[in-house]
């Protein structure tokens, strides 16, 4: 793929980013801290190809298995963790609803 | 359609998921949906690399993974809400460390193939490809210490305060100036052995540099730092992924860079400080020098009993809560809801008021307040309170500091002059749940605890509570 691509794809985003999260209540923004460094866990796809490759490095394959070990652990105990937050918001409406009714 | 296709076109699926995800944080009613989203896109992404024609030996990933998940499996269950900085602090780490095993994995995959081989797979030059390392490495590495450090301060492992030392930012600039001079040789000279012993350099002292980064930072600006070390580990990502070309990468890691520089400043916002100034200038250290400025009160601190403070309660028709760091310590967030609860039936009327900044990440209060399951519309923010401070029969201020000091308005000397608070000096009673007599975390005397309004409740906050609590109960039992 063309250099000049990623460049593009990376300015896109990166304006895209400041838009996506320029009104947020104050709130939300621990689930949201939360939730985006889940999201920078995506470094595991980087961590796959390097733990996947056969290149007869043991290097290679320590660095990529520790690699994959991290990312994951970023990647489920992030979105576990952010879940489990927002779940304690909703259930406030829903004991709110029940108290009213 | 042949791998590579399909990869690409659901790499474009996961960009998507994560952008509708992310965009669905953003509003209560749909938060929990978009983080579900954004895991899906999260786990499409995760497939789909699996039938890169690149992984072919599928053990140790499926090792690291199962591994990884475990771990993250029970750090999610087991955490309390109280530590939740922490656990974000920490997983953030484990995330910038991970990018920058992937750019030492590239580096070495560079050694043991050569270029030519190499740049076959990835698209770039030698020069473009060992300058993205350079950044992946550098920026997962500052994260990685950067957040055990806050991690660490966060759980009070080691002193939340501000670590000072003369030279300080001599020595900062002078690790910034080796890692450029590192990594320039490490990009550019052609000799293998030199080549390593660049990367070694940028890479130890990439290390090092986070840690003296946070080290002159407060435990009470941790809610920047940590937003500010989560949109680093977004980079760390992006950088990697410029390294192995990959959009979804660059992508999501932009994505979680921007969002979180946007974060940090409307913390910053929130101090009415700028970045540079929270990052640099060893706020809470040397603030004591500049006490009894023009605007000192004069007065002293009134000490109040569980039992006159109920009688005060119990008179009050309107009240506001006003929690800080301390109610997150003494881990009393269930007793103030039980409290809230005692007033309402009591017929006054509760509302909770949170500063941007209490606590020790963005958010912390409305976390620990949802935990105990105060309905989010009692809980109002800052210029919503304000006006109507002079109508409050009483504010209850557990464990908050700096966030309700008045000389943040009237002192111009005080280190805290400008920072928008929480009027509490308003109301016509003051209540301040306290552990001792100490200053706050910007090591100034509040004017708040002296004024005449003023009184204070000593002790652990959730015993206090406790104390206060067990008093409505004896009157209505």
């Amino acid at each position: 793929m063309d250099l000049m691509l990623l460049f593009f794809i990376f300015t896109l985003a990166a304006f895209l980013g400041f838009e996506l999260i320029a009104k947020v209540p104050s709130q939300l923004h621990t689930p949201l801290m939360s939730g985006s460094n889940a999201i920078s866990g995506i470094t595991i796809v980087g961590a796959i190809i390097a733990a996947g490759t056969d290149d007869n490095s043991w290097l290679t394959t320590v660095l990529g298995t520790g690699a994959v070990i991290l990312a994951t652990i970023n990647v489920v105990g992030g979105y576990l963790v952010t879940d489990r937050m927002l779940g304690m918001f909703k259930k406030k409406i829903v004991a709110k609803k029940e108290d009213r009714a | 359609m042949n791998a590579d296709t399909l990869i690409n076109f659901a790499y474009i699926v996961a960009s998507i998921l994560f952008i509708l995800g992310l965009k669905m944080l953003g509003r209560q009613a749909s938060a929990r949906r978009g983080n579900l989203l954004s895991a899906l896109g999260m786990l499409i992404a995760l497939v789909v690399t699996l039938l890169d024609r690149q992984v072919v030996n599928f053990t140790w990933i499926v090792i690291g993974l199962s591994v990884g998940a475990v771990i993250g499996v029970v750090c999610a269950r087991v955490v309390k809400m109280t530590s939740m900085p922490e656990m974000v602090a920490l997983l953030n780490g484990f995330g910038g460390l991970a990018s920058l095993l992937v750019g030492w994995a590239e580096y070495g995959k560079i050694r043991a193939y050569g270029w030519d081989r190499y740049l076959a797979e990835f698209t770039g030059n030698p020069v473009f490809t060992s300058t993205v390392i350079f950044l992946a490495v550098l920026i997962g590495g500052l994260t990685f210490t950067g957040s055990l450090y806050a991690f660490a301060k966060l759980a009070a492992w080691v002193s939340g305060k501000p670590v000072i030392f003369r030279g300080q930012h001599v020595i900062n600039g002078l690790l910034v100036l080796l890692i450029l001079a590192g990594g320039a040789v490490a990009i550019l000279a052609s000799d293998p052995a030199i080549v390593l012993a660049g990367f070694t350099t940028y890479l130890v002292l990439s290390l090092v540099l986070g840690w003296t980064f946070v080290m002159p930072i407060g435990g009470g600006d941790m809610p920047v730092v940590i937003s500010l070390l989560n949109s680093l580990s977004g980079l760390a990502a992006c950088a990697a992924g410029f390294v192995i070309s990959n959009n979804v990468l660059i992508v999501a890691g932009c994505l979680v860079g921007t969002s979180g520089v946007i974060l940090s400043i409307i913390m910053c916002k929130a101090m009415n400080r700028s970045l540079l100034n929270v990052l640099f200038s060893g706020f809470g250290a040397s603030a004591a020098v500049s006490e009894g400025g023009d605007g000192a009160v004069q007065g002293e601190l009134k000490p109040i009993s569980p039992e006159d403070a109920f009688a005060v309660l119990e008179a009050a028709r309107q009240v506001v809560i006003i929690p800080g760091y301390g109610m997150a310590v003494s881990q009393a967030q269930h007793q103030v809801r039980e409290l809230a609860d005692l007033l309402e039936q009591n017929g006054a009327e509760v509302r909770f008021a949170i500063h941007p900044v209490a606590g020790r990440m963005p958010g912390h209060m409305n976390v620990l307040l949802a935990e105990a399951s105060v309905p989010y519309e009692q809980l109002v923010e800052m210029d919503t309170i304000n006006p109507m401070m002079p109508t409050m029969d009483v504010a209850i201020v557990i464990g908050a500091n700096d966030v309700v000091n008045p000389a943040a308005a009237r002192d111009k000397a005080s280190p805290i002059y400008g920072m928008p608070i929480i009027n509490a000096h308003e109301a016509r009673t003051v209540i301040c749940l306290k552990r001792g007599k100490g200053a706050g975390f910007s090591g100034i005397e509040n004017q708040l605890f002296l004024l005449p309004n003023s009184r204070m409740l000593y002790g652990d906050a959730k015993s206090t509570l406790q104390s206060v609590v067990s008093e409505f109960k004896s009157i209505s039992g």
